[in-house]
């Protein structure tokens, strides 16, 4: 597309979710539609109220700190970020900078673009309190202060990404990430997720390791959506190219933050660099410096669990199962740890797989439920596909053993016994029918021609229908094929 | 007056021998609120209401009390003397009033204060000037002003106090009084309007060092809601008065004790310091071993431009809750941004939005590095300087301001430059968190002043014994304005 080379950084912030409580108060951290009732006095910033940090939410940042390949700090602070907005009722924002320095700094990731294997440069993340959310009615503003002291992680990149497709790649990699690690849902639909984009453009010829040899940078500031960071991005190296283009590049791209605009897909200007706000970070007081010990930092590394990206590679190395599957499977923690049980219980992965992203997924989906509230256990599953691979039960009886367990919440064994699912493989037992059924329609085995035994398909159906479907199918079929094939 | 000149002890033993019910003192204590109120502008609210609770073995229980107006109290007005907070009405109790509550004490009104604790006069309250009850001429200094008057006249034995400066330990020092402000974290800050985050304490005025033990030992505690807290359940300060203080030592600062340093001395000056110098010999005659030490006067003059440039940065951010948006009397306008805007230019005195653009200035990115990381350097230098000194002395002790109490009709800028470190040195205490007690130790022109001692972190327990054998030395303990002096 453009013959220039786009450099993109990311400010990508999201909200932790699985904490019990706010990052400074004890409110409830509990996404809900019923606005300002999860509040403390902190919230709203009476006065005389007082920032008591969350040891959950500095652990879960440290972690994502550590999965980021970030060095974490000796001693742990928070720093104030003032300013006035009516989102802010302190009037400045619990934050991090990078001096003192933040809970994660100097990192880098492995993430996947279209097949590829890349590396982005983290410079830091940060922990840090949300702002309340406001609603722009027509004529007035309704403030939900739920969201006022919410944790929120910043993580900061370099700008190593080079197209839209790459920062969409990495927003996925990092969402998936913390829902691996049960930090957050990561929900950009619950306002989660919100990214703040930087993008400039370079000549390719010249060295990009250079900041010398950089375009102009221009921010574009609370994408709340992927596919809004995506058209941003597209639209923005587009706007900067035919500056470049037109010979204007100097004049319209400045030093400067937009914002996006999601209806007529375009960034518009918002400040210009002279205008940037002074926030006159200082520590904050209130939070006494706090040593971080080797020995917690080792055993929050020890809570780690293997991530999808790694998951993947593991299904497709180990288990055989192609890129498809393995990508159905780690795209959602609970489905892999659901199906990595499966396995861990001795049963074929690829079978193991055809279940979960088969029949499971499709029940999930339909019933708009999580795997986490699925009645089948993964043992339950074991026995399942055990009872076909033994041919206990066909494959087709299998799926209604699905459901009859899910409905009748009953284990599959329990299922088949009282449904009477059970085959039958006893050859003299299927042999009794084969007679029954030749006797009863001579007029067929009359017709029935070795050379072109479509009739068989019939003589089939009436040992299937004597049975009602209990008797195994195969073992049925050639039965009945040699019976018939010695009667000419 | 029959019984709120007594000590907490000598009230809590007619409480419990039926002498007298808790029910008698709170309409005493009400009754003489109203006289002070008369004469000296104290209170900002009066709880008429008040009511008596049982008595236990609590010493505080039944016994009236007065909580500075920057206390959140639920229920109770609470306006940190500013038109910005003039009705606003808490919905949760400051931790260290609510222990109070529970040991049983019984507020009886609410004081009058520098607003927001903004000031050293007394005078800048939404409800105007607090007067000394020695002299209503003078002022009791500040900002815990209306508590040092009440205290002083009277009308209880106790009343709380912050201090972000000297705010309890020179109006007790004007008022004759006891002032005293533990280590910093030893009472939870929550609930306390914020005026400096890293040197605001709370702490108690009394009229006898025993009293102010008592207090503190049943406001402080580790408190979860105050990171800043420490748990002092080991120490119990009253039970720790024993009055030994034979080979304890103290130190005295020779840059700020010698007329000699000051150029053309006032006559209040000369005798204020050689009424210093009779307390260092009673030091000696209780057998302390007390020494002259000199600090760098560099340094020492360094203390009061560090001061403004600490409290105003915090200041300035502490106080950006006050927008008259989700409490305090809204304002008119268009837009929020001219709501707020018009609700602090109206609400906040001048002296306050002098601050807050000291404050913003030394925190602006370009200035920060000259002015705000430069003053935290300095007052690492004062604090270690101070530390040093705890390693061979039990506590420095010094004089309080340059005097007796001021004139309130020139508070302005009468004094001369060169006394800035003797009416500012106290902000060390506060720097360094350290426990810090006035008491009072004679008079000049009939008027009080007062002493103070400071120790190192922790030390509270010996601090406070210091001082307690001094006053018992002194003729000046449990003294009320308009009483009978017995000097």
């Amino acid at each position: 597309m453009s013959k220039y080379l786009a450099k993109i950084g990311l400010e990508m912030h999201c909200e932790i979710s699985e904490t019990n409580t706010k990052v400074f108060s004890s409110a409830r951290n509990d996404y809900s539609s019923t606005p300002n009732c999860n509040i403390r006095a902190i919230d709203m910033a009476f006065p005389g109220i007082l920032p008591v940090v969350n040891k959950e939410a500095v652990k879960m940042a440290l972690k994502t700190s550590m999965v980021l390949n970030c060095s974490q700090p000796e001693f742990m602070y928070f720093e104030r970020k003032n300013y006035y907005y009516p989102d802010l009722p302190k009037g400045y924002q619990l934050t991090q900078e990078t001096k003192p320095i933040p809970v994660g700094i100097y990192g880098e990731v492995k993430y996947e673009c279209n097949g590829e294997e890349k590396t982005l440069r983290v410079n830091n993340l940060h922990l840090e309190e949300d702002a309340a959310s406001s609603n722009h009615l027509y004529d007035t503003t309704s403030i939900d202060y739920n969201r006022a002291g919410v944790p929120l992680l910043e993580l900061v990149t370099e700008p190593d990404l080079h197209s839209a497709d790459e920062a969409v790649a990495f927003l996925e990699h990092m969402r998936m990430i913390y829902q691996y690690l049960d930090i957050s849902e990561a929900d950009t639909k619950k306002g989660q997720v919100r990214c703040d984009v930087n993008v400039s453009i370079m000549d390719p010829e010249l060295d990009e390791n250079d900041p010398n040899n950089w375009g102009t940078k221009v921010e574009i500031k609370n994408v709340n959506s992927f596919g809004g960071v995506r058209d941003a991005i597209n639209f923005e190296i587009k706007r900067q190219t035919k500056a470049k283009e037109n010979g204007t590049y100097d004049t319209d791209v400045i030093q400067e933050t937009r914002r996006w605009d999601e209806e007529t897909m375009s960034t518009i200007h918002m400040r210009s660099k002279v205008d940037a706000v002074d926030y006159k970070y200082f520590v904050e007081p209130n939070i006494p410096k706090y040593k971080i010990s080797k020995e917690w930092i080792e055993e929050i590394r020890k809570e780690i669990p293997m991530l999808a990206y790694d998951r993947k590679k593991k299904y497709m190395n180990e288990y055989g199962l192609s890129e498809y599957d393995s990508d159905i499977l780690v795209k959602e923690k609970a489905n892999s740890d659901y199906f990595e049980k499966v396995v861990a219980l001795g049963t074929d992965p690829k079978s193991a797989a055809n279940w979960v992203n088969g029949m499971i997924l499709s029940y999930l989906n339909y019933n708009e439920i999580s795997i986490k509230d699925f009645y089948m256990s993964p043992e339950m599953l074991k026995e399942l596909i055990d009872l076909i691979d033994s041919k206990t039960i066909s494959s087709k009886q299998g799926k209604d053993v699905f459901y009859k367990v899910i409905e009748d919440k009953k284990t599959p064994k329990k299922v088949v016994e009282d449904e009477g699912m059970m085959q039958i493989t006893d050859e003299n037992a299927i042999m009794n029918i084969i007679d029954e059924v030749i006797e009863e329609n001579p007029k067929q085995v009359d017709q029935y021609d070795p050379q072109n035994p479509k009739l068989l398909d019939y003589f089939v159906g009436q040992i299937m229908k004597k049975t009602k479907g209990k008797a195994n199918p195969s073992s049925a079929r050639s039965m009945m094929k040699e019976k018939l094939d010695s009667l000419k | 007056m029959k019984y709120m000149n007594k000590s907490i002890e000598e009230l809590h033993e007619l409480l419990k021998e039926g002498k007298v019910t808790s029910q008698e003192l709170i309409e005493e204590s009400l009754k003489l609120s109203h006289e002070v109120q008369e004469k000296c502008n104290a209170f900002v609210t009066i709880l008429d209401d008040a009511k008596e609770v049982p008595i236990t073995d609590n010493l505080l229980s039944g016994i009236p009390f007065g909580v500075k107006d920057n206390y959140s109290t639920k229920g109770v007005l609470s306006t940190g003397s500013s038109n910005t907070l003039k009705d606003y009405v808490p919905f949760f109790d400051a931790t260290a009033y609510s222990k109070l509550k529970e040991a049983g004490a019984v507020m009886v009104n609410k004081t009058v204060m520098d607003e927001f604790g903004m000031g050293g006069t007394g005078t800048t309250g939404h409800t105007g000037v607090v007067k000394n009850p020695w002299n209503t001429q003078r002022m009791c200094a500040g900002s815990s002003a209306g508590s040092a008057a009440a205290v002083a006249a009277g009308v209880y034995p106790y009343a709380t106090g912050s201090d972000t400066g000297d705010s309890i330990r020179k109006p007790a020092a004007y008022c004759g009084i006891v002032g005293y402000k533990p280590t910093y974290g030893m009472i939870s800050r929550y609930g306390l309007f914020p005026f400096a985050s890293s040197l605001d304490h709370l702490g108690v005025l009394t009229r006898n060092v025993k009293d102010a033990a008592i207090v503190v030992d049943n406001m402080k505690g580790i408190d979860k809601n105050d990171m800043t807290s420490w748990d002092s359940s080991n120490i119990h300060l009253a039970d720790s008065l024993n009055g030994d203080v034979k080979g304890k030592k103290l130190c005295y600062i020779k840059e700020i004790c010698d007329i000699n340093n000051y150029k053309n001395p006032s006559e209040e000056l000369k005798l204020h310091l050689e009424n210093f110098m009779k307390t260092i010999d009673k030091c000696k005659e209780l057998g302390i071993e007390v020494e002259e030490v000199s600090v760098d006067q560099t340094l020492l003059n360094a203390s009061p431009a560090v001061y403004v440039v600490i409290s105003c940065a915090e200041a300035t951010s502490n106080m950006s809750n006050l927008t008259g948006i989700i409490f305090g009397p809204r304002a008119d306008g268009d837009n929020w941004i001219d709501m707020v805007k018009k609700y602090r230019t109206e609400g906040f005195s001048p002296l306050i939005k002098r601050r807050f653009v000291i404050g913003s200035y030394v925190l602006q990115s370009q200035n920060q590095e000259r002015y705000f990381r430069n003053a935290q350097r300095v007052r690492r230098l004062l604090v270690d300087k101070w530390k040093e000194l705890f390693k061979k002395y039990d506590g420095v002790i010094l004089p309080v301001g340059s005097g007796p109490a001021k004139h309130l009709d020139n508070d302005k800028n009468m004094l001369s430059n060169d006394t800035d470190v003797l009416e500012e040195h106290l902000q060390i205490g506060n720097y360094g968190g350290f426990p810090s007690i006035t008491i009072p130790n004679g008079f000049i022109d009939n008027l009080p002043v007062g002493v103070n001692i400071t120790g190192n972190c922790y030390d509270d327990a010996n601090v406070l014994n210091i001082a307690y054998a001094l006053e018992s030395a002194m003729p000046y303990k449990n003294q009320i304005a308009g009483g009978e002096k017995d000097e």
